[in-house]
């Protein structure tokens, strides 16, 4: 669906969605990444479970929550792709967290 | 970084910017808050990061940004970038949220320069998974290179429509088709708005060399497009439309298969902290949205805070720098930095070329109204994505009784979600006062809350 | 006469009374003011709350109680006549004690309540170890909670939009955007001049909240109300963590969590402090750590309707009779009263004696 332009030459990271390992450029954001990488949702709703991809990626829409590193609920447009992030596609309402 | 400022600018946009390197100039204790990492707003998104000669494919007006960034970054004024204002009141009290830490600024001044977000474009199907804001698509691309790589359809009306296409084509990708949605105004409207244009004529020759460029890609375009519709099971599979312009004016329905469709019909102001602030908005009916008022100095009607930009009214990103710098001589003013000569012999210039900037903006905002089929939806479409409330039920609500947002909100939780009603506000004013025949004036806006910015309830325990 | 009620507000106090009156075939109208009127009815907890309240005034004790022993049928019959859900439960419900102090005082309150209701009121003192078996993510601060199986909670916008479909359903005609400018007594009825013009009743109850004291004023009634700012947040959707409502979290039926609350004096402010929000989110995840990790989605002030003694006031005026008032802060639980006894009460089909302890006459007690 989204691919980099062709001229582009970016040092890279790893790092995994659901499970899978992928190779994306530093600096980018979560979102841009779960796009990159192909993914046709990174949450189903609350509310009717419908599935959402990023929609406005200024922070505006709040549709890109994700669960990073196991925190659920994160604003994936905002956040900055780090080496070996664990992204997983939120569902539905958070997760009860773990106790730090 | 302190916990009081003289002045405190909040958004690093091309307002923003100009207000507080021209603050720090006059000797003003300044500091420039925003949330991304790096200098620019989302029109000069990561600019700082163009090499001489790179990107071109994003145009000249982007590469504008690159000197007003240094500006700005040699002026001395403090930059507290990665920081959201996750708080503010009438007290002007201003919570940043920090790397997870919140703390609390305090100021004599606040410049309001956040800048605008794209106005909703609620269609059938909007909510599917494929279909983003062409300002979406700009954003992958300035800060990350990226772009569609399957079918992809632009939709809707606008500028920005035309300079992403433009964008698109300098990259080297295949548009699938441009789908039209602008009513169309007339010669009558546009024609007087044209002349009074003329002065801004750069523009006008920037918009024919976006539309000449995308007629010579030979890429299908469908005007006077109505009942658009994204269409697709677990994401978008097509695009579905009446197109008013085909062989002898015939209205003909129209299927296209495609997996990105970005919308885009204008922007809005982002009225949020403005809103937070306490400033009086009124409506605007050629850019049909409210404003923040203000006067030619960017004073807003609470005596602190100044506006500068987009987030006043949409004026652009030559305009907003002006603003700014405008904002900043008032604030300096105010703060006995310089006298009201001085603020005056400074600023005969800079009103002069705002003016001028300014000449455009009747012109495209009569050419590029936002339809109505997408102000005032159907019943069955989405009108809020985060709780999944639709059109229907806001206007049942409205028969109801309910005779503003707030209590439409309370009773179909339509602007509860995370988004905090960002994405549904202006629809759900729009269908209330078609519902019940009321001015936008008389139904108003949903009431704002904070936080503004996502923060958790450990960040705050500890702020 | 236009009708022969006007009930002056719209709120669930006011919606809950007109409900009931237009259910005893009365002609009602119900005057209620706009999208940003100060609405202590959109700013609420949801609860449905009997423990404590009434621990130092026996009557309002009793009141409640009773109030609360309404609910399900209440509810049933509600839901019934208009189709709206409104997420209520009797859930029994709690309030944690994080300390010594806490927990000695709760307990007296909780003895002086079921000693004013000759028992009626059931209730236990958990320990921290019957607390955790309840709720295991409860943090091992709190040392235990008061608990009362006849509390319970209600979406209060869902049951503010029932009690409005409820009124549709009985024809009240409702006007919203109003503003009272006068009301007049005569011709043995009340006249309300208002944004809607001039409508005539031969009887008038005022359930306006704040401007209560106001249009008190103008029927000879002299109601003390005063403004009591109340902060609250609400998180995102959680999976389901709390069972019941306590008086500090709440688990709504979606999954957020609605966290209180605060007392402030702050006039017509309904506005929110970062101090004020602070302590309501420290308290919470001492409470329940995990929340610390919890995106808030709102916080926002509302203004409680208070009495002097914060007990509810119901008047029949002496110089006008048929001018009622019904002023509480506790709109919610009281609503089952509100529409079914109060307003039989108000239509004058039944006798309350209770309902007379509840009169203004209890601040006038000449300095002894």
């Amino acid at each position: 669906m989204f691919r980099l332009v062709d001229d582009t030459s970016v040092e890279m990271l790893k790092l995994s969605i659901e499970g899978g390992e992928y190779e994306v450029p530093v600096g980018i954001s979560v979102a841009a990444a779960v796009l990159l990488c192909g993914f046709n949702k990174v949450r189903n709703t609350p509310v009717t479970g419908s599935p959402r991809l990023p929609y406005c990626m200024m922070g505006i829409c709040f549709d890109c929550l994700v669960t990073i590193d196991g925190i659920p609920n994160q604003q994936a447009c905002q956040l900055e792709v780090h080496e070996n992030m664990a992204i997983e596609i939120q569902q539905g309402a958070a997760e009860l967290l773990p106790e730090r | 970084m302190k916990d009081h400022y003289q002045l405190l600018v909040i958004g690093a946009g091309p307002a923003g910017l100009a207000a507080a390197a021209d603050a720090a100039r006059l000797g003003l204790d300044v500091a420039l808050v925003d949330e991304q990492n790096t200098p620019g707003g989302q029109i000069y998104r990561n600019v700082g990061s163009a090499r001489e000669g790179g990107r071109t494919y994003l145009g000249k007006d982007y590469l504008r940004g690159k000197p007003l960034v240094e500006e700005f970054l040699q002026s001395g004024a403090t930059y507290i970038n990665n920081a959201s204002v996750w708080y503010l009141d009438e007290r002007l009290e201003t919570g940043l949220l920090i790397d997870g830490t919140s703390h609390f600024v305090t100021t004599e001044r606040l410049i309001l320069a956040t800048g605008a977000q794209e106005r909703p474009m609620p269609l059938p199907g909007w909510q599917l998974p494929g279909v983003m804001t062409a300002g979406a698509g700009q954003i992958l691309l300035k800060s990350a290179a990226m772009i569609p790589s399957g079918r992809v359809v632009l939709a809707g009306s606008g500028p920005l429509l035309l300079l992403i296409a433009w964008q698109y084509l300098q990259v080297g990708i295949k548009i699938d088709a441009i789908i039209d949605t602008t009513p169309r105004p007339g010669f009558s409207k546009v024609l007087p708005c044209l002349a009074r244009a003329l002065p801004a004529f750069d523009y006008l020759l920037k918009g024919l060399s976006f539309i000449l460029t995308i007629k010579k890609a030979g890429i299908p375009v469908y005007k006077a497009v109505t009942d658009l519709r994204a269409e697709g099971h677990e994401s978008l599979e097509s695009v579905s439309f009446t197109s008013g312009l085909g062989d002898g004016n015939k209205r003909t329905e129209i299927n296209i298969e495609a997996e990105t469709l970005l919308l885009h019909q204008g922007v809005i102001p982002n009225l949020r902290l403005p809103l937070a602030a306490g400033c009086e908005l009124e409506w605007d009916p050629l850019q049909q949205s409210w404003k923040t008022v203000k006067d030619i100095w960017g004073q807003s009607s609470v005596d602190q805070v100044l506006v500068a930009g987009d987030c006043a009214s949409i004026v652009g990103a030559r305009a907003g720098e002006l603003q700014g710098r405008l904002c900043t001589l008032e604030a300096a003013h105010q703060l006995n930095k310089i006298d009201l000569q001085q603020r005056d012999r400074a600023a005969t210039r800079i009103k002069r070329s705002l003016q001028r900037h300014l000449s455009i903006r009747p012109f495209l905002d009569t050419l590029y109204p936002p339809a109505k089929a997408y102000q005032v939806p159907d019943d069955a479409t989405l009108v809020c994505r985060c709780e999944e409330v639709n059109a229907g039920q806001i206007r049942e609500a409205a028969r109801m009784g309910c005779v503003g947002p707030n209590q439409v909100k309370a009773f179909t939780r339509c602007g509860m979600g995370p988004c905090q009603g960002c994405l549904c506000g202006s629809t759900v004013s729009a269908l209330i006062a078609d519902e019940t025949g009321a001015s936008m004036e008389q139904v108003g806006y949903f009431r704002v809350r904070p936080p503004f910015k996502p923060i958790t309830l450990g960040e705050l325990a500890n702020t | 006469m236009d009708y022969d009620f006007i009930v002056a507000g719209g709120g669930l106090v006011g919606s809950s009374i007109a409900y009931g009156l237009a259910r005893q075939k009365y002609k009602v109208a119900v005057l209620d003011g706009g999208d940003r009127s100060f609405r202590a009815s959109r700013g609420n907890f949801g609860l449905v709350w009997v423990q404590g309240k009434g621990w130092d005034y026996a009557p309002y004790a009793q009141w409640t109680g009773q109030a609360a022993d309404l609910w399900p049928q209440f509810v049933a019959e509600l839901v019934n006549e208009t189709g709206v859900e409104i997420d209520y439960q009797r859930s029994g419900g709690m309030h944690f004690c994080l300390n010594e102090a806490e927990w000695s005082e709760r307990e007296h309150e909780m003895e002086m309540v079921r000693q004013h209701t000759g028992g009626a009121f059931e209730y236990e003192m958990l320990d921290h170890d019957r607390l955790q078996q309840q709720i295991p993510q409860i943090s091992n601060t709190v040392l235990g909670a008061s608990y009362s199986p006849q509390d319970g909670h209600v979406n209060p916008l869902y049951l503010l939009q029932a009690l409005q479909q409820g009124m549709d359903v009985h024809q009240v005609h409702y006007y919203p955007n109003q503003s009272i400018d006068r009301i007049e007594a005569k011709q043995g009825g009340y006249y309300t001049h208002s944004t809607e013009g001039t409508l005539s009743a031969g009887k008038i109850v005022l359930c306006a909240g704040l401007d209560n004291r106001r249009l008190g004023e103008m029927l000879g009634m002299e109601i003390p109300v005063v403004v009591d700012r109340g902060q609250i947040m609400i998180t995102e959707r959680l999976q389901p963590f709390l069972n019941l409502p306590t008086l500090h979290v709440r688990q709504t039926a979606e999954g957020t969590v609605q966290i209180g609350y605060s007392h402030e004096d702050t006039g017509l402010n309904d506005g929110t402090s970062p101090s004020v929000l602070k302590k309501i989110a420290r308290r919470a995840v001492l409470m329940f750590p995990f929340l610390a990790r919890v995106q808030l989605v709102r916080a926002w002030g509302a203004l409680r309707i208070m009495t002097p003694d914060h007990n509810p006031i119901y008047q029949q005026s002496a110089d006008c009779p048929g001018a009622f008032t019904v002023t509480c802060h506790s709109g919610v639980t009281l609503a089952a009263m509100h529409a079914g006894p109060v307003a039989e009460w108000i239509g004058g089909s039944i006798r309350l004696d209770l309902i007379n302890q509840f009169s203004t006459d209890r601040f006038n007690v000449s300095p002894g």
